[in-house]
């Protein structure tokens, strides 16, 4: 039995998976520490990420505010775009809500099928998968990557935040749920979880443009409540919460915010952190070095 | 007392032909309205906005804030008792403001929504650097948030150039379906 789970295990490492990976807008032209980290921690858990071919912007917040043919037709030919038998991979929270729903609404709506095969010229794929990031940790184990797991973030006391992440609307209410995934996840490499409340709360996506006053005031208190609550630092998994939250907190000592995937490829002993720290507008390698986790 | 005729129905079935949703299943329990981060921007609680479409009052509702400072989240949708799909109720009404030519209670977000999309049809992706610069330059304001531009791209989290689509006629394919 023991000899077979072995086996077992190494086959599982083995098996290189791969997926079509939409990095949507926020990652590509703006986050780009976010992408690198990220294709780094899924190179070491063997997991192949190619980019969609010449994918386009899913119409984010704007479209589906004054637009609807736009917001219909631009997840449509990103849809279009995926090679048949590969799931989609996105980490874009916003992103996927726009590309999942338009494909559902293409699945059940035999008209919009129609609309969708005359405007882009190939048929419907009902068996594509489309899947959030977070997916990922339900089909690999990061004990088969990785030895002695626990010991690698050093009791880094961390703040896990999801902004709108979990949020999904009526459509989307059975897909899989992804609550305390980065909690489970960091706990496991050793990092110390700081529960502070506000980890679902909005960070104001675009009112940081339009609204400065109002997003303020709701990041502010998100890191002060993580503070408070004793956290050196937060930890998203979008890019966008990432952006809001570094450039419309109004405190003077906020703490720096890691992505996810900084985290993850860190502790699988990525080096690559030249690359991604100087990008941040608060600067987490004090913290690092402090907690052991950079040298040097 | 408000006294209802017959013609407040039309425009609440108006909104929700467009929309597709059924807001009228609501419960006015307002966990929309205690969930939403951003009632404070609001002149009106998102449940208040249904109820503002359920009475007619199609002026009002067009022209209140709320239906502009909704980012369209779902963390009020993803606690509605009712599956009430919220945000896709504020687009419809977004939709209708602009198609009636109605006075726009936040300009700014509109215009924002507007740059967005015009970096879209040029480009098939967002150009941050060229939405802001537009943005202000719409607004004209130039002096807010200037230190912070000039830090963002010393970080580099503003590309210059924007990134692109390469099938241009698929992009503009897009903006002229109708
Ligand atoms: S949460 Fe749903 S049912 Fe309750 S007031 Fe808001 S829209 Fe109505």
């Amino acid at each position: 039995m023991k000899k077979f789970l072995k086996k077992n295990k190494n086959n599982r490492s083995s098996e290189r998976l791969r997926f079509s990976f939409f990095p949507g807008c926020a990652l590509k032209v703006s986050g780009h520490e976010s992408t690198l980290s990220l294709l780094k921690f899924c190179d070491s858990v063997n997991i192949e990420l190619k980019e969609l071919e010449d994918w386009n912007c899913c119409g984010s917040s704007s479209a589906h505010s004054i637009d609807h043919n736009v917001a219909k037709h631009l997840p449509m030919r990103n849809i279009s775009l995926v090679p048949k038998g590969i799931p989609l991979l996105i980490a874009c929270p916003s992103c996927l809500i726009r590309l999942k729903s338009t494909y559902l609404k293409i699945k059940e709506d035999e008209n919009l099928r129609q609309e969708y095969e005359e405007a882009w010229g190939k048929p419907f794929d009902e068996d594509l998968e489309i899947i959030h990031f977070f997916e990922i940790f339900n089909r690999i184990r990061l004990e088969d990557y990785i030895n002695h797991l626990e010991e690698k973030l050093k009791k880094i006391k961390v703040a896990p935040y999801y902004g709108c992440m979990l949020s999904m609307p009526p459509n989307l209410r059975f897909e899989n749920n992804y609550s305390g995934i980065m909690e489970k996840t960091l706990s496991k490499l050793g990092a110390d979880i700081i529960p502070f409340g506000y980890a679902n709360m909005c960070c104001g996506t675009y009112l940081s443009v339009a609204k400065p006053q109002l997003a303020q005031k709701v990041v502010t208190q998100i890191v002060s409540k993580a503070m408070e609550a004793g956290a050196e630092c937060l930890v998203t998994a979008c890019s966008m919460c990432h952006l809001n939250l570094e450039i419309r907190c109004a405190l003077e000592n906020s703490i720096p915010v890691l992505h996810f995937s900084e985290l993850l490829s860190m502790a699988l002993g990525a080096e690559d952190q030249k690359k991604w720290f100087p990008r941040h507008i608060v600067d987490p390698v004090p913290l690092l070095k402090k907690r052991g986790l950079l040298v040097s | 007392m408000i006294n209802l005729g017959n013609e407040h129905h039309e425009f609440a079935d108006e909104i929700k032909a467009d929309s597709g949703i059924n807001f009228n299943v609501c419960l006015h329990c307002k966990t929309c309205a205690n969930g939403c981060p951003f009632i404070e921007g609001m002149d009106y609680a998102p449940n208040a906005v249904i109820r503002l479409v359920q009475l007619g009052l199609e002026d009002v509702a067009l022209e209140c804030s709320s239906i502009w400072i909704c980012v369209g989240y779902n963390t009020c949708s993803s606690y509605c008792p009712m599956a009430i799909d919220i945000p896709a109720v504020m687009d419809g009404l977004r939709h209708k403001a602009i198609e009636k030519g109605v006075k726009i209670a936040e300009p700014d977000v509109l215009n924002f929504h507007t740059e967005v999309l015009n970096t879209v049809k040029k480009y098939g992706r967002t150009h941050k650097l060229e939405i802001m610069m537009r943005y202000k330059l719409k607004k004209m304001d130039f002096l807010s948030d200037m230190g912070l531009g000039l830090k963002m791209l010393k970080k580099r989290k503003l590309d210059l150039t924007p990134s692109k689509v390469q099938d241009k006629k698929a992009i503009e394919k897009i903006f002229k379906e109708k």
